[in-house]
């Protein structure tokens, strides 16, 4: 009983953040209801007991990934006028990604789930994480090294392309020459006389 | 419990006992926190050569208190043009998620508000929130100083939560276990069982010292505090917040500070284990009173820090977490899985 009453709450609150982030005014905004979208998703998984993914959705999405997102959203001068002007030319365009999205979702639940885990009589005093690990890395571990794979090429790029050392007149600061520099390189003595010697006849 | 869902019923019973110890928790929490503040104040100011809050109360105990008053009757002030709902939402966020952790933080093996298994994945992920508070209020301001400060705070801890992530991986790693309770266990167990030598912090040493640096970039104290540097940015994120609200964030940061100081206890200097060996009667039995001795030489630690150190330049913070750190418990992940399958391991 009470449970329902949770599910439904948290599904209408889902629903509804997912919808403002298409129809908020604010780009800002539209962010923070997906974030609120989030967090009520992984109260829903939390719900069916699969505690290790609904943190996990937490730590990576909301905690990592929505504030660099959030980040550059902020940053960004968006004029939302001129993005709204294309709405009627794209919107055939729009639907019909839209119905090959539902109908991908609608498939992949009616049709059977392609991961089989077959639990045996042990793993059942386990807790959830350690049995998806164990799944990970025995069942599973060749997508697993795949999908790591592809994240270190595109960490790789993104560091091929900020990488400035081919330029010749790229600056960088030496830390451990700023460290070893002593006070005798920089500052220099200099003995003067203490009075100006007077200047004759004034 | 019983008696409460005998008398209100099952789920009444059981929501009216949550919210009781709740109470329980929240309360001497926030008292702690309120002299941890004064306790800041007087350490600083003996470091100083002075003599620090003296003149409320008692050589200044009931200081705290006097702040607070201070802090209700000032005017809200909501700048114009600023975004007011996440103005004042803000705040709330930063304190509601340094607040809500506390829900699985262990005190002793059974004073726990709830025992879940996946705590220490919970801590994380909960104070990982935390940030949006930062960013928020620096960019709901509608000012340049609060809107630099954010950026910075985001930017800082996110680098610093990566390392501090991989030195939870060590300890993870060691007692193969998510739950607090049970790391805490696993640190008195094992070939150098019961002795001051199989807490983490000796045999992960590399870990504990990421950790506690980390730390202390994480709740953006000194020497890390330039998202709120007074030189460069007035006040950072909180420049624009008055009265309660700049006291929500007060209490956040301190909140804060006690979390992480509890944790690094938890995980690296066993938590409520005694120090000494078992045959010395009730100092060698583990006790709650050992975590709390603990927590309060870290946070002297925090206040020790703020008055010794200088303030990191931006581009060093950076440098430190993402090519320092990060490389060290990295490489320390391997050596230590080395070391745990091979014969010189010491958690058999």
């Amino acid at each position: 009983m009470l449970q329902t009453v949770f599910f439904y709450a948290f599904s209408i609150v889902l629903v509804l953040s997912a919808l403002q982030v298409v129809l908020a005014k604010n780009p800002v905004q539209s962010v923070l209801f997906l974030v609120l979208a989030f967090v009520t998703s992984s109260c829903l998984w939390i719900m069916l007991n699969v505690e290790f993914l609904a943190l996990t959705l937490i730590l990576v999405y909301v905690g990592a990934v929505m504030v660099l997102f959030l980040f550059v959203v902020m940053m960004l001068d968006i004029d939302i006028e001129t993005m709204r002007k294309g709405f009627w030319k794209n919107l055939p365009l729009a639907i019909c990604l839209g119905l090959v999205i539902l109908v991908e979702m609608i498939m992949v639940l009616v049709t059977k789930p392609v991961v089989v885990y077959k639990m045996s009589q042990t793993d059942a005093t386990l807790s959830n994480s350690n049995q998806i690990g164990w799944v990970l890395y025995t069942q599973y571990s060749y997508p697993v090294e795949l999908a790591s794979l592809i994240l270190l090429l595109g960490l790789v790029v993104a560091v091929a392309l900020t990488l400035r050392s081919s330029e010749k007149n790229a600056k960088y600061q030496d830390i451990s020459k700023q460290v070893a520099v002593s006070s005798l390189g920089r500052i220099e003595m200099v003995k003067m006389q203490a009075e100006k010697p007077e200047i004759e006849g004034e | 419990m019983e008696t409460l869902q005998n008398l209100l019923g099952i789920n009444l019973g059981f929501f009216v006992w949550k919210l009781i110890c709740v109470i329980a928790l929240v309360v001497p929490l926030t008292i702690f926190v309120a002299y941890v503040t004064l306790a800041e104040r007087k350490v600083l100011g003996y470091m100083h050569a002075r003599l620090g809050a003296n003149r409320v109360g008692p050589k200044g105990l009931l200081q705290p208190f006097a702040d607070l008053l201070k802090f209700i009757f000032k005017e809200l002030l909501v700048p114009t043009k600023a975004s007011s709902k996440i103005f004042t939402i803000s705040p709330m966020i930063i304190l509601i998620c340094a607040l809500v952790t506390w829900a699985v933080v262990p005190l002793s093996p059974t004073l726990v508000f709830t025992n879940v298994n996946a705590s220490l994945l919970y801590v994380v992920a909960i104070s990982s929130l935390g940030v949006y508070g930062i960013v928020l209020a620096g960019w709901a301001g509608n000012s340049k100083y609060s809107f630099l400060g954010g950026v910075r705070a985001t930017a800082q801890m996110i680098s610093y939560e990566l390392a501090m992530g991989f030195a939870l991986v060590g300890v993870l790693m060691v007692s193969g276990t998510l739950n607090l309770i049970d790391i805490v266990k696993y640190q008195s167990v094992g070939m150098l069982g019961g002795s001051i030598l199989s807490w983490n912090f000796i045999p992960l040493f590399p870990f504990f010292l990421v950790y506690l640096i980390s730390g202390v970039a994480e709740t953006n104290r000194a020497p890390f505090d330039v998202c709120e540097g007074e030189s460069e940015i007035v006040a950072g994120f909180f420049v624009e917040y008055s009265g309660t609200t700049f006291a929500l964030f007060m209490l956040a940061e301190y909140v804060n500070m006690v979390l992480v100081s509890t944790l690094t206890a938890l995980m690296f200097l066993g938590g409520w284990l005694s120090p000494f060996p078992a045959s010395w009667g009730i100092i060698g039995t583990a006790n709650m009173a050992y975590l709390v001795l603990k927590v309060c030489f870290l946070l002297f630690g925090f206040i020790w820090y703020r008055a010794t150190f200088p303030r990191y330049r931006y581009d060093q913070i950076m440098r430190l977490g993402w090519k320092v750190f990060l490389p060290i418990t990295l490489v320390w992940i391997f050596v230590l899985g080395a070391w745990m399958v091979s014969p010189l391991s010491i958690w058999h």
